[in-house]
């Protein structure tokens, strides 16, 4: 049991790619097996992540069940993963959100089974591996490997238009993510600058040799000593990475088309998930390693934010097809997350945390929905429905609590926290907050106007008569995120408390100011030093 | 008298790798009458144990570092370096060939004694001091493969490469013995390390000797095909017979950059401050040109042909940057480019069967239906290509990037990073063909045990090391010139 608690990331990261070997050698014709497998391990993936949530330790700020091995130490880089209470709650989404669609995929996924499933896993390693490492390489390994199989999997299984779709989503990306390499790259320079100058900075380790390295933890430590200009420079190298991939506003016009096309399950995946892998980067990264450029730019970053959520939200309004409208809805959502991050204060940051668990449960399940009724009747046209509540009357339940709990709600998950953000909003400036609360007015409007169009009135369409209701699997699918949406809504003590110390170290990180750094540091081939007051 | 003989035949042992390969390829030319025709596979295989034994006499003088017949040749860690990388592409080229030139039933010997007699010419390329060796080297080289690339001759487009590729090439080489011969007027000397004290004291400002690194920098930026002379690039690309496709976009290439830093790092190391820029302009517009011409391509020899153009941009910044780590990414990035290039064209040799030539890109259409494995190893060798990790291509761009980021050419970096994004589209418009369009005929390719063997070796080589590079990082460490 010992060596399964100090391993256990190394398990909820590994079962599925196991799957995926295992996957590989089960001929492609026996679709029925390769469905059961695929599940399994996607359900042993979820089982093997649940003693963390036991095993987590609460009052603990720094990072837990870390792994340590070497891996490339002539440059440094090492086989790093752990978790505190930010990439805590991040894996749990991931798990239960990849086991859901992969589960979600059982009758819509006819063709090319086999390579469908191979995909899915890869992409769960690859977005658990970005959540977990430790190590800037490995993080960029794991951002990097991601990208492939959600191309394929918008690519080959998506809609009309998905190649278009799939190749910007890609292109988008490795855009973004060349310059986070550069800026990853910068800091390396800068660190290993560090030792060759001989300063007696806190990234050091230990034992107190110099030593090249891209551990997180010791990079964390960097915002303390780097220059404001270097900071600038590699905070907006990060940025637009991290932008691109949350979407923040104008780099936004991938998403519509890549979660369009994509099928249900990349949907579910890419706006659960993936969009978290940007805001997951500005809190893990952008904040604590570039505090200056933050505190710089933040203000600018979060009326960007507020336009996003007003901006996505009239867009909502105007939409014919359902997917599309739930797709600016994210667009919407994560400006709150995005102006929860920015407003840099403990409220805000816990809330815009919680926020993308949030947005992960009610999106993820808005995707499902739609996927349902793709499924029934080939079509996602919002005027193609109507009335759809007297045949599926338990959809319409579930559908409605989804709803509610997407709009915010209260004892539903999104009040909680958009709530929590606007608090932390108030407290920095009350205009932001009022603009920010058009937005849940805009979001209640587009979402129930969008449920009455799609569930009320008669049936008038005649193809819409016989619809089924949901089935067992489909309401396993569901059920679970929407009891979830309840535990959050209620209950939400649990989470905060998880965050309480792993947020309270990052606001300080954020905090600390330039002049309070020990040494004043002289770096080769640049003659910034950095200011230091008496 | 007998202390000379004594030297020489301490010295011979340094070349003792060319001259088994030499020893291999003459033995290939006198067995070749001997065999039927369809027992002529077999010289490939007497070719393939001239490339082991040879591989083993490099094996053995591996860790010198010493000068041998009077300064002519060098045995350094970066020979040996590059003697094995030409050792390796030769051999896989061998076993691409067999199979292919079976069915444009051209099996003949000369193909296989004009390869390892091109890998000879290479090798002197790589460890000539002096620069007449290096001139028969390169010319023992690029005279194989004017008669490689023209190799069917009843194929139009094979003729037209070659042709093509003689003139420009004989006028590129005309141009580099005009930059030697000024060398020489300068120093006095054909010593390359003669030369370098020569021009360090002559100064930056000689014009003499600025003219000689013009036309040096011209004549060996016609051979790596960096802009604007790689115009021959994509027509001998495209009509030569694939196999020889790959050996000239790596075997020469490589063999042409090992020349290229020896003499910009060497003679012309004093010259540094003027050429660098120089460099620097020429890798950006060989990124640029390479990077956009590839994007429209619909014939995949061709598409290859400029990426590997925009490669050679990559390269080059490395030169730029010039430190360590730079030097470093250049090795790295040779040995990368080298397996995952070969890859991706023995897939296209594969393609070659009795009525499809197989190397547009319609023709690729749906291959992962028919042929699942060539299809994901295809994949495998594009994304490496990008520079995707986890590959081995990934590494030669971190290098080349982090190097360039300690030297401070940030500008050159932000340029080189997002070309990695214009790659991606145009490689991947093979993956699209592959992946996602629905096969129109059927007919699946069949592997030939020579082309699964090489296709193998490139892909562990592309996976391996991307997974775990650290002993191909120390070997490019060690290798690097001082």
């Amino acid at each position: 049991m010992d060596y399964f608690r100090d391993t256990i990331l190394n398990w909820v990261l590994f079962v599925p790619l196991v799957g995926a070997l295992v996957l590989l050698a089960i001929p492609g014709d026996r679709k029925n097996l390769i469905r059961w497998v695929a599940n399994l391990f996607a359900f042993a993936g979820l089982l093997v992540a649940l003693p963390l949530v036991a095993w987590y330790d609460k009052t603990e700020a720094g990072f837990q069940f870390t792994i340590a091995k070497d891996w490339i130490p002539s440059i440094g880089a090492s086989y790093r993963v752990g978790i505190d209470g930010i990439s805590f709650l991040l894996v749990m989404l991931t798990v239960v959100l990849g086991f859901i669609a992969i589960l979600s995929s059982w009758s819509f996924i006819q063709k090319r089974v086999k390579e469908y499933y191979i995909m899915f896993l890869v992409l769960q390693v690859g977005m658990l591996g970005v959540f977990m490492a430790l190590d800037f390489f490995l993080f960029y390994v794991f951002w990097e490997v991601m990208l492939v199989p959600m191309y394929f999997i918008i690519g080959i299984w998506g809609h009309e238009r998905k190649l278009y779709a799939a190749i910007k989503f890609f292109l988008y990306t490795l855009l973004g993510s060349v310059l986070m390499l550069l800026g990853i790259l910068g800091l390396y320079f800068f660190h290993s600058g560090l030792h060759a100058a001989g300063a007696a900075c806190p990234a050091i380790d230990a034992a107190g040799h110099a030593i090249d390295t891209f551990s997180i933890p010791v990079y964390l430590e960097l915002g303390k000593v780097l220059p404001v200009p270097w900071q600038v420079w590699i905070f907006w190298a990060f940025f637009i990475s991290f932008a691109i991939k949350v979407p923040m506003v104008p780099f936004h016009t991938w998403l519509p088309d890549a979660h369009v096309e994509a099928p249900t399950a990349g949907s579910v995946i890419l706006a659960g998930v993936l969009l978290k892998m940007g805001t997951y980067g500005l809190m893990r990264f952008s904040l604590p390693i570039f505090p200056d450029a933050t505190r710089m730019y933040a203000p600018y970053l979060a009326v960007l934010s507020i336009i996003a959520i007003i901006y996505g939200a009239l867009v909502c309004m105007m939409q014919k097809d359902m997917k599309r409208l739930i797709a600016y809805s994210s667009v919407s959502h994560l400006g709150f997350v995005t102006l929860g991050i920015f407003m840099l204060n403990h409220t805000a940051l816990s809330g815009s945390l919680l926020q993308q668990v949030n947005h992960g449960i009610s999106t993820g399940a808005l995707f499902l929905i739609v996927g349902l009724l793709y499924e029934r009747r080939h079509t996602r046209e919002i005027a193609q429905f109507g009335g759809l509540a007297t045949p599926m009357p338990i959809f319409a339940t579930l559908y409605m609590i989804i709803s509610l709990a997407s709009m915010g709600m209260p004892l539903l998950n999104g009040f909680i926290g958009e709530v929590t953000i606007l608090i932390g909003t108030f407290q920095v400036n009350k205009v932001w907050a009022g603009f920010a609360v058009v937005g849940i007015v805009l979001a209640a409007a587009y979402l129930l106007w969008l449920y009455q169009r799609v569930m009320w009135g008669e049936v008038t369409n005649p193809a819409n008569k016989g619809l089924r209701d949901v089935n067992l699997r489909e309401a396993v699918t569901l059920v679970p995120l929407v009891l979830w949406c309840f535990w959050i809504g209620v209950y939400p003590k649990p989470y905060f408390e998880v965050l309480d110390k792993p947020i309270a170290l990052l606001v300080q990180r954020v905090e600390v100011a330039q002049p309070a750094m020990p040494v004043a540091v002289t770096l080769p081939e640049t003659e910034e030093e950095t200011p230091s007051e008496p | 008298m007998e202390q000379l003989i004594r030297q020489v035949m301490e010295d011979v042992g340094f070349i003792m790798p060319q001259i088994q390969l030499t020893l291999f390829a003459c033995g290939i030319l006198l067995m070749d009458f001997l065999l039927e025709r369809r027992h002529k596979y077999l010289n490939a295989i007497t070719a393939l144990m001239g490339i082991g034994f040879s591989g083993f006499a490099l094996w053995r003088v591996r860790g010198y570092e010493r000068l041998a017949f009077n300064g002519l040749v060098v045995v350094d860690p970066f020979f040996i370096f590059f003697g094995f990388l030409f050792l390796l592409a030769t051999a896989l080229v061998i076993l691409m060939s067999i199979k292919y030139l079976e069915v444009e039933a051209e099996q003949e010997g000369e193909y296989y004694a004009l390869i390892l007699f091109a890998t000879v010419g290479m090798m002197f390329l790589a460890g000539g001091t002096d620069l007449i060796t290096i001139f028969i080297g390169l010319e023992l080289m690029a005279l194989c493969f004017y008669l490689l690339a023209g190799f069917l001759r009843r194929d139009r487009r094979s003729n037209e490469a070659a042709i093509k590729y003689l003139l420009l090439g004989v006028f590129s080489t005309g141009i580099l013995a005009y930059g030697f011969s000024l060398l020489y007027g300068v120093s006095g000397s054909t010593n390359i390390y003669r030369i370098a004290d020569a021009v360090g004291q002559r100064g930056l400002d000689d014009p003499l000797v600025f003219v000689a690194m013009v036309a040096v920098a011209a004549g060996l930026f016609f051979k790596v095909a960096a802009v604007p002379f790689h115009q021959w690039a994509p027509d001998v690309y495209e009509g030569a017979p694939t196999p020889i496709t790959a050996y000239v976009s790596v075997a020469s290439k490589a063999a042409a950059f090992a020349l290229l830093l020896r003499l910009f790092l060497i003679p012309l190391g004093p010259l540094r401050a003027n050429w660098e820029d120089l460099v620097a302009v020429v890798a950006v517009a060989t990124m640029t040109i390479g990077n956009l011409a590839a994007l429209n391509q619909d014939n995949v020899k061709r598409l290859l042909a400029y990426s590997s153009i925009g490669h050679v941009g990559y390269i080059l910044l490395g030169l730029v940057a010039g430190n360590e780590t730079g030097r470093t990414g250049i090795l790295v990035y040779l040995l990368a480019y080298a397996v995952m290039t070969l890859g991706a064209f023995a897939v296209i040799t594969g393609m070659r069967r009795s009525n499809l030539i197989g190397d547009r890109l319609d023709d690729l259409r749906g291959l992962i239906s028919k042929n699942p494995v060539p299809a994901v190893m295809m994949l495998v060798f594009l994304l490496s290509l990008t520079g995707i990790p986890p590959t081995v291509g990934f590494y030669g761009k971190y290098f080349i990037f982090l190097s360039l980021i300690e030297t401070g050419h940030y500008f050159l970096v932000v340029f080189a990073a997002l070309y990695v994004v214009v790659a991606l589209y145009y490689y991947f418009r093979i993956v699209v063909m592959m992946f996602m369009q629905d096969a129109r005929e059927p007919g699946r390719m069949t592997l030939s045990p020579g082309l699964t063997a090489a296709l193998v070796i490139t892909l562990l080589l592309t996976l391996i090391p991307g997974l775990y590079p650290e002993p191909m990082i120390a070997l490019a460490r060690f290798s690097i010139l001082p």
